[in-house]
């Protein structure tokens, strides 16, 4: 069976519907003192994980996409990077609202000081890159330069795995499990850093030729 | 003649039931017919709930008799008991902050045996019923600074360590004390398996000096807001150190030994450039990977409460500082 379009929007309708309404009712239970002893740090970790899962996801549906000969699926692709920054978002947000509480001198030197929150600043950053150049517009107008900026999403989704393994204290099974999602992601898009190395090989060579012949 | 007027927060005689009937309920609920009936009403909603729908075995917690000194009494605002008994780090049932609460309902503490060795001239070991009867129990309001930085205010019922360790009288050759938490991986899922225990290597240990164990803000905690202890913060016996954070307060305490060398404790072992052994509250000395000049203080209030307040060096507990007079706090931290 072929995708058509009405079953991407379905699917579309779908992914709104799981990523919003647990948004919604989380933060309605921590605002009503509903959610544990200390809704903060349930908070930041239901928003920073949802974030992480949905950053998988969305890296998941181009290799998925080819397995399943499903070319349409990749339709749903920006919508999923779309929420996984908007939970980056919402989480980053809540840890200075409801964790630091406005402290902004201790927002910048926990940035600049703490390497997990480095890392996860940074992934943050490159996740609004991202999400700012989503447009098919934009996508039109920067060319074959949209690709090179979004392939970045591969080094976020590196910092945001290291992120979480830098903030746990000891219990290391969930954020390794996590790893390995991340590697196996990344793996299988083997060919795609084959052709890129070779892409960077053949400028070298050509490098090299173009100084012989200036020589 | 004497008239005993009990505090507003001691239960009533009246309000208690029975362990006996309290364990018993299922038998009592359906040999009076209301099982059958009860579980067509009730089951639906609370199956929605809760996930696993087993909530409703929970440790039986008893009152307890004690004094209340005008000395650790506070000002603080309490934290509600229900966050007390749900917000936990205690890995031998589970890294998550809920887990405890929801693993260890079924925790037997009775028979229970805390032994008292080492450089002592009198070995002892007190059994269940000696932790409440040997020692006059007093409240005490004590603030709890977790070093995840969150904390809390605590009703706590116990006595002084020390008077404890007077009894077992150490030797001078003593400097240090041990103690270890109950070893039971039949009871304690965290301890059967390596992942779910967060890398621990258990038995939990834990050390102080031997003058911070005399000190008498030093506690052996039993109970917590008029009642013995839920397991989850430690039943039956606990130590609080209050200048401390919190892992340094070694929960369901098996054994005390008094030695000569400074232990290594379990979370120097896991991390020694993160946890030391002295583990003192100081608000100038950070984590490596988080900041300790402030804390969030949970008490009640949802995602809005302004909560965020400036940690104190000991944790507002100045009376210690000349325990540690000629030590580098940041090296010794």
């Amino acid at each position: 069976m072929k995708l058509h379009s009405k079953h991407i929007l379905g699917l579309k309708v779908f992914i709104h519907l799981c990523a919003l309404l647990p948004l919604f009712y989380t933060y309605f239970k921590a605002f009503s003192d509903q959610l544990g002893a200390d809704p903060i740090q349930e908070i930041l970790h239901f928003t920073g994980v949802s974030a992480f899962n949905l950053l998988l996801l969305s890296l998941l549906v181009s290799p998925l996409a080819k397995y399943l000969k499903q070319g349409q699926l990749v339709n749903v692709r920006r919508l999923l990077g779309l929420y996984a920054f908007t939970y980056a978002l919402v989480h980053f947000t809540s840890y200075l609202l409801f964790d630091l509480q406005l402290e902004w001198i201790l927002l910048f030197s926990e940035i600049i000081k703490r390497p997990y929150i480095t890392v996860g600043f940074s992934a943050l950053l490159i996740l609004s890159t991202l999400a700012a150049t989503s447009t098919k517009a934009l996508q039109r107008r920067m060319g074959s330069n949209w690709q090179k900026t979004h392939n970045w999403v591969y080094l976020a989704v590196l910092l945001v795995a290291l992120h979480y393994f830098w903030s746990v204290k000891s219990e290391l099974v969930q954020p390794l499990l996590y790893c390995l999602m991340v590697l196996i992601l990344l793996s299988s898009r083997h060919p795609k850093w084959r052709r890129a190395l070779k892409q960077r090989k053949l400028k070298g060579q050509k490098k090299q030729q173009n100084k012989i012949k200036l020589a | 003649m004497l008239i005993r007027t009990p505090a507003k927060s001691q239960l009533k005689e009246n309000q208690v039931t029975d362990e006996a009937v309290y364990q018993d309920r299922r038998l009592l609920l359906k040999s009076m017919g209301f099982l059958g009936a009860g579980a067509l009403l009730g089951s639906a909603k609370s199956q929605a709930l809760s996930f696993f729908g087993d909530d409703d075995i929970t440790f039986a917690t008893k009152a307890l008799d004690f004094a209340k000194p005008q000395a650790y009494q506070s000002s603080d605002r309490l934290t509600p008991e229900q966050k007390i008994i749900s917000h936990n780090n205690f890995y031998e049932f589970g890294t998550g902050k809920s887990d405890p609460k929801n693993n260890a309902q079924e925790f037997v503490v009775d028979p229970w045996s805390l032994s008292i060795d080492g450089l002592v001239e009198k070995p002892m070991t007190l059994d269940h019923d000696a932790l409440y009867s040997q020692f006059d129990l007093e409240e005490r309001i004590y603030r709890l600074r977790c070093v995840e930085a969150w904390s809390m205010v605590v009703p706590w019922i116990g006595f002084s360590l020390a008077d404890l360790i007077k009894k077992a009288q150490p030797l001078s050759s003593a400097k240090y004390v041990v103690f270890e938490t109950l070893y039971d991986p039949k009871q304690m899922p965290g301890q059967r398996n390596r992942f779910a225990g967060g890398g621990v290597n258990f038995p939990y240990v834990e050390g102080l000096r031997l003058d911070e164990a005399m000190h008498p803000l030093t506690l052996m905690s039993v109970g917590l807001y008029g009642k013995t202890l839920p397991p989850q913060n430690g039943a039956p016996i606990r130590l609080v150190v209050p200048w401390k954070y919190g892992f340094k307060s070694i929960k369901s305490v098996t054994k005390i030994r008094l030695t000569d060398k400074m232990p290594s404790t379990t979370w120097m072992e896991l991390a020694a450039s993160e946890y030391g052994f002295y583990a003192n509250v100081n608000p100038q000395v950070d984590h490596p990977r988080w900041s300790q000049a402030s804390e969030r203080r949970i008490t009640s209030g949802g995602l809005l409460t302004r909560n965020r307040i400036p940690t104190q060096m000991f944790n507002g507990y100045e009376e210690v500082a000349p325990l540690y007079a000629n030590l580098d706090l940041r090296r010794n931290y």
